[in-house]
């Protein structure tokens, strides 16, 4: 296995951003950052790959109109996926295995607020029995909460207490579209949105884009005093059928866990769009109390579609970067419910 | 406020999907009111039947008949319905387990508020008046006060459904609502042309000329900040005679729809030659455009008819073979 590192990692997230859907605007300084931060021009980048969604835009090919923030003329080495840029991350790393490349830029984005989010994501599910009927993501959420909150394995205190911590945090990301703490007392006044969600249990509909640059040996070192080493990286999936697994549980989650090592993680990043989501992804990947989850206020401060899984990594480099942490988890989830999901360790070395 | 030129925008389109052995016998179910379960390798009977064994990967083959009624899983309500829901009014989304299975299925339970559901109630299907081998031909699920089905009175049987002919096909329509954003440089090319002007940009770093203008110059990644004004005439660099007719054509064909590049532009962009025979239209034409009269101006590029040929001889192909 060559060793690769995150060396680079630029975002911008905000409730409406007052732009096109293919983000151009968004990703040409996401990724002059990305520059600034590695001293890499668009002539070290061997391989581009991004995740994004024509559904969420609301026209045809809009990655391919993103491929102008990039410069692609002589062309380049690209491809895209039409999912959380976390498994372009995936995919960009598996492209340094090969040698084909030393080095990548990954970006992902998404500008959910043009058309209606929770809408929009029933196109995701089974459409013979499932999207005629229209289920919105949030009323999904809910049933899952409920049937956790029924099985006593988590309750509304639980989940508020996952929101107050996360809020608290935001404070001091700039890129929160939701931040503030209150108390739990307080969170738990506030009115439910989807029993048993209240609005403060959902993510914030977000619009985003962002950019990690990956850099294999000397590459890495060159581009970064303290690179972030990928120790550990794979995702894994359950089945599409909602009535087929257990919803209280995400096994696809546990799987990639179990294909890392998790011993030593101090700070998770956790890819949990709904409060009690991360109370699951706590007990599946086995992390234990002393793991600080969460430290950017996470998803439910900000969580810009198909980008929000690649910033979770992104963060989880940057606990590395400054200092503040020795190994990190970033994790990605996609699709309804925790159905698919990933994990990525990072280290200092 | 937005700085950037906004319209609502419906995108709509019909997913057309062929549906196999187990999902066209469920579905074939549904139409003759009957709800059909596979029976997977753990001998669990899940509705709806997985086309396959989740364990095994082998076909589920074994359709098995549960009742229409059952019991609230879990359930969530819906204050605000969107669009296309199975009902337009408040009302809960649940995850049933019908008599005789083993999994949950999710649909939409009519009551007039949440105080009306709960954990463990009884339910059972409300059938659409008018079925046709769809999802929907559940309306939704009803309160019921009828003890559970103990026993439900068909026989197992393989494939054909205990309901008759399996569909083969389901037609799902998809209608999404955007509010459709043009990107800054956009915003101010179509804000000219509702005064008359074409403006482009130009790239700071290799200096070419885009029309319409884009967020970023493709070949050095910057924005293109310099806004130029262009004239509204220019030379035909490649085009193509339409003959075939499609749904939403407004031209009788045979038309002709040609790259112009207007004259101080690198980039040609589409719009329509007339005022010449289709099949005199050539590389090198020199065009001119028409605008509509001014009254009915607004910000589009159909305040631009069209491109009709101008009276002065055929650019040289020299000066338009690098902009092809």
């Amino acid at each position: 296995m060559r060793d690769v590192a995150v060396v680079g990692f630029a975002q911008r997230q905000m409730p409406v951003f007052d732009g096109s859907p293919t983000c151009v605007e968004l990703l040409v300084p996401i990724i002059a950052e990305a520059y600034e931060q590695t001293g890499f021009t668009k002539v070290d980048i061997d391989f581009w790959c991004s995740g994004s969604s024509d559904y969420l835009a609301g026209r045809a090919f809009s990655f391919v109109a993103a491929v102008d923030a990039i410069g692609p003329t002589p062309p380049v080495a690209e491809s895209h996926l039409e999912m959380d840029a976390a498994w372009a991350l995936y995919e960009a790393w598996l492209k340094i295995q090969t040698g084909q490349a030393d080095t990548a830029l990954v970006y992902g984005f998404g500008k959910s607020s043009a058309g209606v989010l929770r809408r929009t994501l029933a196109l995701q599910l089974d459409p013979y029995t499932m999207t005629p009927l229209w289920p919105d993501t949030v009323s999904l959420a809910a049933l899952q909460a409920r049937l956790g909150i029924d099985a006593g394995l988590w309750d509304e205190k639980a989940m508020a207490e996952v929101v107050q911590r996360s809020l608290t945090d935001a404070e001091k990301n700039e890129y929160a579209v939701r931040s503030g703490g209150s108390s739990v007392a307080d969170l738990l006044a506030r009115p439910v949105y989807a029993d048993p969600l209240r609005k403060h249990d959902c993510a914030p509909v977000t619009d985003g884009a962002a950019a990690i640059v990956l850099a294999a040996g000397d590459r890495a070192r060159e581009a970064s005093d303290r690179p972030a080493w990928i120790s550990g990286i794979t995702h894994s999936v359950d089945a599409l059928h909602l009535g087929s697994r257990d919803l209280t549980r995400s096994p696809s989650a546990a799987r990639a866990g179990a294909g890392v090592d998790l011993d030593e993680v101090e700070v998770a990043e956790l890819h949990a769009p709904f409060s009690h989501q991360e109370l699951i992804l706590r007990t599946e990947l086995g992390l234990g109390s002393a793991v600080q989850v969460n430290p950017s206020g996470g998803p439910l401060a900000a969580n810009t579609m198909f980008a929000g899984g690649l910033i979770r990594i992104g963060e989880a480099a940057r606990r590395i970067w400054d200092g503040s942490a020795g190994v990190t988890l970033g994790h990605a989830t996609a699709g309804p419910l925790l159905q698919q999901n990933l994990v990525c360790t990072l280290e200092v070395r | 406020m937005a700085e950037t030129l906004q319209a609502p925008i419906t995108v709509s389109f019909d997913y057309t999907r062929s549906t196999g052995p187990v999902l066209g016998a469920f579905l074939g179910g549904l139409r003759d009111r009957v709800v059909l379960g596979g029976r997977t390798s753990d001998g669990r009977v899940v509705v709806p039947p997985p086309e396959f064994d989740p364990a095994t990967h082998e076909q589920v083959s074994e359709l098995v008949p549960v009742a229409a009624e059952g019991e609230v899983v879990s359930w969530t309500w819906v204050p605000e319905p969107v669009a296309a829901q199975p009902l337009d009014r408040p009302f809960a989304w649940v995850l049933v387990r019908l008599d005789g299975a083993d999994s949950t299925f999710l649909h939409a339970l009519d009551v007039a508020s949440a105080d009306d559901v709960e954990t463990g109630m009884r339910v059972r299907v409300r059938w659409a008046d008018e079925r046709a081998g769809a999802i929907t031909d559940i309306a939704c699920f009803e309160p019921s006060h009828a003890p559970p089905v103990e026993e439900v009175a068909q026989q197992p049987s393989r494939n054909q459904g205990a309901g008759g002919e399996p569909v083969t096909g389901v037609v799902t329509p998809v209608a999404l609502d955007y509010t459709y954003a043009a990107s800054p440089e956009e915003s101010a090319f179509y804000r000219a042309l509702a005064d008359g002007r074409v403006v482009g940009q130009r790239c700071p770093v290799c200096r070419k000329v885009y029309v319409p203008p884009r967020g970023a110059c493709p070949v050095d990644g910057v924005p293109t900040t310099e806004e130029v004004e262009l004239p509204d005439t220019g030379t035909v660099t490649t085009f193509c005679i339409v003959n075939v007719p499609f749904l939403g054509q407004r031209i009788q064909p045979p038309y002709v729809s040609a790259y112009v590049l207007l004259d101080g532009a690198d980039i040609a962009f589409l719009h329509l030659i007339q005022g010449i025979p289709a099949d005199e239209v050539r590389m090198g034409l020199r065009v001119r455009a028409v605008w509509r009269p001014r009254e009915e101006w607004s910000t589009t590029i159909e305040n631009i008819s069209h491109f009709e040929p101008t009276s002065e001889p055929d650019a040289d192909y020299a000066t338009i073979e690098g902009h092809l």
